[in-house]
């Protein structure tokens, strides 16, 4: 047995938060204990890093195994990743650190239990990346709430108790339900095993249902219109650094669930409702992006907008092309990318004026120009401009859409001309213009520490912009052998009928 | 070390030193540095220009992977030919002159820098758009380009109108990005490739394809066709889309000259010409193309006569010459187009930058109401901008002549009745043009000095790096159609420039239209120039009498048809209020008052009626175990 590297991964954060939570440090806001989770948080990216480095992309099999009996007989242990969950686990392990440098000046109280919470939601999170058992992803997948649900109701907004409750509502629907297909698996086969069921197949006859059950939990997530609502409302009341992790890497576990999970065990569903899918992908798309156009807060407006960009990855995955796929898987990492560095953004005017409403903007870039050029880098990316992340994934995921449908693929790119409308419009009345208020005059340009985390997100946004072959080239062969395996199912069924 | 990658990343490379160590070198040496990348840039394209028409040079270099995706792959890429070569020459021979009039023109601007930097970073994406060897780094360049656009349009970030032009100049422009989008779509889904060679290749055996979409059934070339052209449409201001093009101006004037009228807007004649190998196979999408060329060149063309903004009538101007473009392109002419392009280039560039000029000397007044009679104190101004409007009314043997006149002539020799109908419009927009353009000249040189606020003798010509670059582009306005007419669109030796970039299913016709069509054109422009002068300077009753006589005309022009409003009526609204009414009527009233409040209310509702039962009185607790019990007992007696 070679070093369990994923163990690892997922471990380091959680031993981290354990010993931070024992620390007897007097006070809460102790800087030292801020190092501590960084240094955890950033050796863990380094760690992703050289997983990364070790990884095999032209092997399509699930690499770096590790297999342990928990419950004997029904629940294992197991995880590995293959090209589908490996960029997740460093965009995780990336945004991290991130958080943690950023809670500077956002968190005022606590320090030390929000520290805590973000290092288990990251354990958690790259443990649903890495889960080839059910039951330990439902288990992470679903574990991953109970910091996020904390982070909103303890360190929120004005109405975190509802937003809080809101978003717990949603996700536990659909959560119950995926339980209960998955115990239903367990039954039908016998096995929570991901490798195994994808040898085995599971029975046409069941696959709808359970489909179903998985879509209403991931549809939730994602989240798809008209289980929507809830994120607007959890961003606004968020602090920054819950919202950069919310859209970051909460939003991708649901679109990482569709490709493994609901296109990998139940292929002939999948297949038979694509049109579900579409529909309910074109709608999250036109629809959030025009009520983002008329959104008075920032951050409600960056929320829709992310409604607007999971759309097109749906609608990316649904359509089973090389392009498609690997365009949705792109622009989860782009948008990744890109909404953490907005809302880092919005979170970084927020700290100086302590208000989200745009009309009480304007005229920034007089008093903020360092600020003003990378927010313009984060709105080019959000906008999906050639040249920034934004465009490679919107761009393979529209050619994989037009391969199935012209008119999928023609509804869709109306969104590419509303996301410039709403961008461009909010960073006008944010940045340009007169300064109308007198407050804006006297605010500070980024700092030393802003500068830093905003420049860290602006160069993968660009550099991947130009050069996207580290990212596509990674997923290629995993994305092959899932379409190749989707296609034999479904061409077996057509056989079969 | 190949010319190729200077004469592109030069204009990078100085836009990102001005741009992020701006600061550090001080705005001078930015303005140096930048205009002297430029300039080697260009000197280079001219050398890649000689070599092209000299010894059929071509290259095509591959400088790394782009996008590979399963089968779709795209590399960054350098395509010279002599279509790419004529673009590199306009481009950045226009730019290096707009870099060096901007160091006098923005020289009391605090972002001398950051002004510079855009201008590079355009400069680049043009660059990267003309020289590419497939759609997607073409897709890549033309909202490279847009963007710079939309930077420079805004560079007055202060000003509301400026903010506004620079958005609505991207959205409408995102909206023909659209159709090109979709074209690149059908373009892979059709030929597994978007290199230019690979597909052009393969579109001969492709002629019958057949989609069927929403139960109609359309030609795939003729779809591909009219999907590209919405592209250029946006980008060349064609009529529908061209609303952006005059709120451009409230940029900076350099940028105008650059942008708006000699490189980004003829990008889609570009294209247009680029993809002459699909175009040859769709008739009905060159015979689109014919008849928006022609009605933009007329509209706008009346438009331009109604307005008093200096700039705003060149931009009509701009976007009524890119109309003739079009038709030539449309007609089949796609050497003619090119031809015009490059003329047009220059006389464009050059009124631009006179209009700046005097602009300047007026302290930013733009109304032509409110100048005149200073042709005395702005000599060299004056002089430039005459050789500018001669050059585009087209008169004899400067420039515009023989490219616009050439237009004319091939739309009438290709036989057809949209070819006849646009060599009508042709010449009576040409008619058109100079009466507007002469008004131009004539209202702001001319006649009684009308501004209250400035003193005459305030008035002086601008400074020599201004009027330096006005005069190397009046040379090119003056000679560049006689030096280059054979090389363009002389019957031989065209064909031996142009080889393979420019593709023709039959050759273009080689007669001659009869003498007095010929004539035609030249007579009515120098006919018109008197006629101009007489009712715009000497008797200018006449001019208040038409306006009165037909003030619902007038106001029609003046509105610009209207368009603005139209659009604010279908679209902007419209999309306002859709947006507003999901958020509050669907997003809060709807889903979340049934979905998430819903249940937590309902819930609520629930244990408020449960908790009534648990009061505490013994009686209700014994009415209810009774009840429990009797039910209970009912089932067991029942089963």
């Amino acid at each position: 047995m070679d070093f369990p590297i994923l163990s690892s991964l997922i471990l380091l954060p959680l031993l981290g938060a354990i010993f931070i939570f024992f620390s007897k440090s007097k006070s809460n806001t102790h800087p030292t204990i801020k190092y501590l989770a960084l240094f955890v948080s950033f050796a863990n990216f380094i760690l992703s890093l050289y997983l990364w480095y070790l990884f095999d992309p032209s092997n399509a099999d699930f690499q770096f195994l590790e297999e342990q009996s928990w419950i004997k007989g029904f629940i294992n242990y197991k995880v590995g990743i293959d090209g589908i969950s490996i960029l997740f686990i460093i965009l995780t392990a990336f945004i991290a650190p991130l958080c943690i440098v950023s809670v500077n000046s956002t968190v005022k109280y606590r320090l030390k239990d929000f520290l805590v919470a973000i290092l288990v939601m990251e354990s958690l999170m790259i443990g649903v990346f890495c889960s080839l058992d059910l039951v330990i992803f439902y288990l992470f997948f679903e574990g991953g709430l109970i910091p996020m649900f904390l982070i909103i109701g303890i360190w929120g907004g004005e109405r975190r108790v509802y937003s809080a409750f809101k978003f717990f509502l949603y996700t536990l629907l659909g959560s119950v339900l995926m339980l209960v297909a998955i115990i239903s698996i367990y039954w039908i086969t016998g096995s929570t095993d991901i490798t195994y069921l994808y040898n085995l197949g599971i029975d046409e006859k069941y696959q709808y249902l359970l489909w179903l059950a998985f879509f209403s939990s991931f549809a939730v997530k994602t989240p798809m219109w008209p289980v929507h609502t809830w994120l607007p409302d959890a961003h606004v009341e968020a602090p920054t650094a819950g919202s950069v992790l919310l859209a970051a890497i909460l939003l991708k576990m649901a679109g990482y669930g569709f490709i493994r999970f609901s296109v990998g065990l139940f292929p002939v569903a999948s297949e038979y409702f694509i049109p579900l899918i579409y529909i309910l992908s074109l709608i999250a798309i036109i629809y959030t992006s025009l009520v983002a156009l008329m959104q008075e807060d920032m951050k409600k407006l960056i929320a829709y907008s992310s409604v607007a960009h999971m759309g097109f990855v749906t609608l990316g995955i649904f359509t089973f092309t090389q392009q498609g796929l690997e365009g949705s898987i792109f622009q989860m990492i782009s948008h990744g990318l890109v909404s953490a560095a907005l809302f880092l953004s919005v979170g970084v005017i927020y700290e100086r004026m302590h208000t989200r409403l745009i009309s009480n903007y304007g005229g920034l870039v007089s008093v903020m120009p360092k600020y003003a050029i990378v927010l313009m880098v984060f709105t080019l990316g959000a906008v999906g401009l050639p040249g920034t992340s934004g465009f490679i994934g919107e761009f393979l995921i529209l050619i994989g859409a037009f391969k199935k449908s012209f008119l999928v693929a023609a509804i869709a790119s109306i969104g590419v001309i509303l996301s410039a409308a709403y961008m461009l419009w909010l960073y006008k009345r944010v940045v340009f213009g007169e300064i109308k208020k007198d407050e804006i005059k006297k605010i500070p340009d980024l700092n030393r520490a802003e500068i830093f985390i905003l420049s860290v997100l602006v160069l993968p946004i660009i550099f991947f912009g130009f050069y996207p072959e580290p990212l596509l080239n990674t997923t290629e062969i995993s994305i092959e052998n899932l379409i190749e395996m989707y296609n034999t199912n479904i061409n077996s069924n057509l056989v079969e009928k | 070390m190949e010319f190729e990658y200077l004469i592109i990343f030069l204009p990078l490379v100085g836009a990102i030193l001005s741009g992020f160590f701006g600061k550090f070198l001080g705005s001078r040496n930015s303005e140096i540095l930048t205009s002297l990348f430029v300039s080697i840039s260009s000197i280079f394209s001219f050398l890649i220009f000689y070599k092209v028409f000299n010894d059929g040079y071509t290259n095509n270099l591959d400088i790394f992977t782009w996008i590979n995706s399963g089968s779709f792959n795209v590399n960054w890429s350098i395509k010279i030919d002599a279509l790419s070569s004529v673009m590199l020459v306009v481009v950045t021979l226009v730019s290096s002159v707009v870099h060096i009039y901007s160091i006098g023109y923005m020289s009391h601007d605090p972002h001398k820098q950051r002004f510079m930097s855009y201008l590079s970073l355009f400069t680049f994406s043009m660059l990267m758009l003309v020289t590419s060897d497939n759609f997607l780094q073409l897709f890549f360049g033309w909202e490279g380009v847009g963007l710079c656009s939309y930077f420079l349009i805004g560079f007055w970030f202060k000003k509301e109108s400026a903010n506004a032009a620079a958005i609505k100049a991207f959205i409408v422009n995102r909206v023909g990005d659209f159709g090109f989008a979709l074209g690149i779509f059908l373009i892979f889904y059709l030929f597994g490739t978007v290199n230019y060679a690979e597909v052009f290749e393969l579109i001969p055996q492709s002629l019958n394809i057949n989609l069927t979409f929403l139960g109609l059934s359309f030609n795939a070339i003729n779809l591909i066709c009219i999907l590209l052209f919405i592209g250029a449409m946006g980008k060349s201001a064609q009529i529908f889309l061209h609303t952006w093009l005059p709120d451009a101006m409230e940029g900076p004037t350099p940028v105008s000259a650059l942008i708006h009228a000699a490189t980004m807007v003829t990008a889609g004649v570009f294209l247009i010409v680029r993809c002459s190998p699909i175009y040859e196979y769709s008739p009905l999408a060159l015979n689109i193309i014919t008849l928006v060329g022609m009605s933009t060149a007329f509209f706008a063309a009346t438009i331009a006569l109604a307005q008093n903004d200096i700039k705003k009538i060149i931009a009509y101007s701009t976007c009524s010459q890119l109309g003739y473009m079009f038709f030539a392109a449309g007609v089949g002419a796609y050497n003619v187009a090119m031809f015009h392009l490059f003329t047009h280039a220059f006389f464009k560039a050059l009124l631009f930058l006179g209009s700046g000029s005097v602009i300047h000397s007026f302290k930013d007044e733009q109304n032509i109401n409110l100048m005149g009679g200073v042709w005395k104190r702005l000599p060299y101004t004056w002089i430039l901008m005459i050789i500018g409007t001669l050059a585009l009314t087209g008169f004899p043997f400067l420039s515009g002549f023989y490219s616009k006149d050439a237009i004319i002539e091939f739309a009438y020799l290709r036989g057809s009745t949209t070819g006849y109908f646009a060599a009508g419009i042709g010449v009576f927009t040409a008619l058109l043009t100079s009466i507007y353009s002469w008004r131009l000249v004539f209202k702001t040189f001319h006649g009684d000095y009308n501004n209250k606020k400035l003193n005459i003798s305030s008035m002086h010509e601008s400074p020599m790096v201004m009027i330096i670059p006005l005069i190397i582009l009046a040379i090119g306005a003056i000679f560049s159609g006689f030096l280059f007419k054979d090389l363009f669109i002389g019957i031989e030796s065209s064909s031996n420039f142009w080889k393979n970039s420019i593709f023709f299913l039959e050759p273009l016709s080689q007669d001659h239209p009869p003498s007095w069509f010929i004539f035609l054109t030249p007579i009515l422009v120098i006919l018109s120039i008197p006629a101009a002068y007489y009712i715009f300077v000497k008797n200018m009753k006449i001019t208040n009498e038409i306006v009165n006589g037909n003030l619902p005309l007038y106001n029609f022009l003046k509105n610009k048809w209207y368009f603005d409003e139209l659009y604010d009526y279908l679209f902007v609204n419209p999309s306002k209020k859709i947006g507003l009414y999901f958020w509050k009527k669907i997003d809060l009233r709807f889903i979340d008052r049934f979905g998430p409040d819903g249940v937590s209310n309902l819930i609520k509702n629930i244990s408020l009626f449960t908790v009534k039962f648990q009061n505490g009185f013994i009686y209700h607790y014994a009415f209810i175990m009774l009840l429990g019990f009797s039910a209970l007992l009912t089932f067991l007696i029942l089963r």
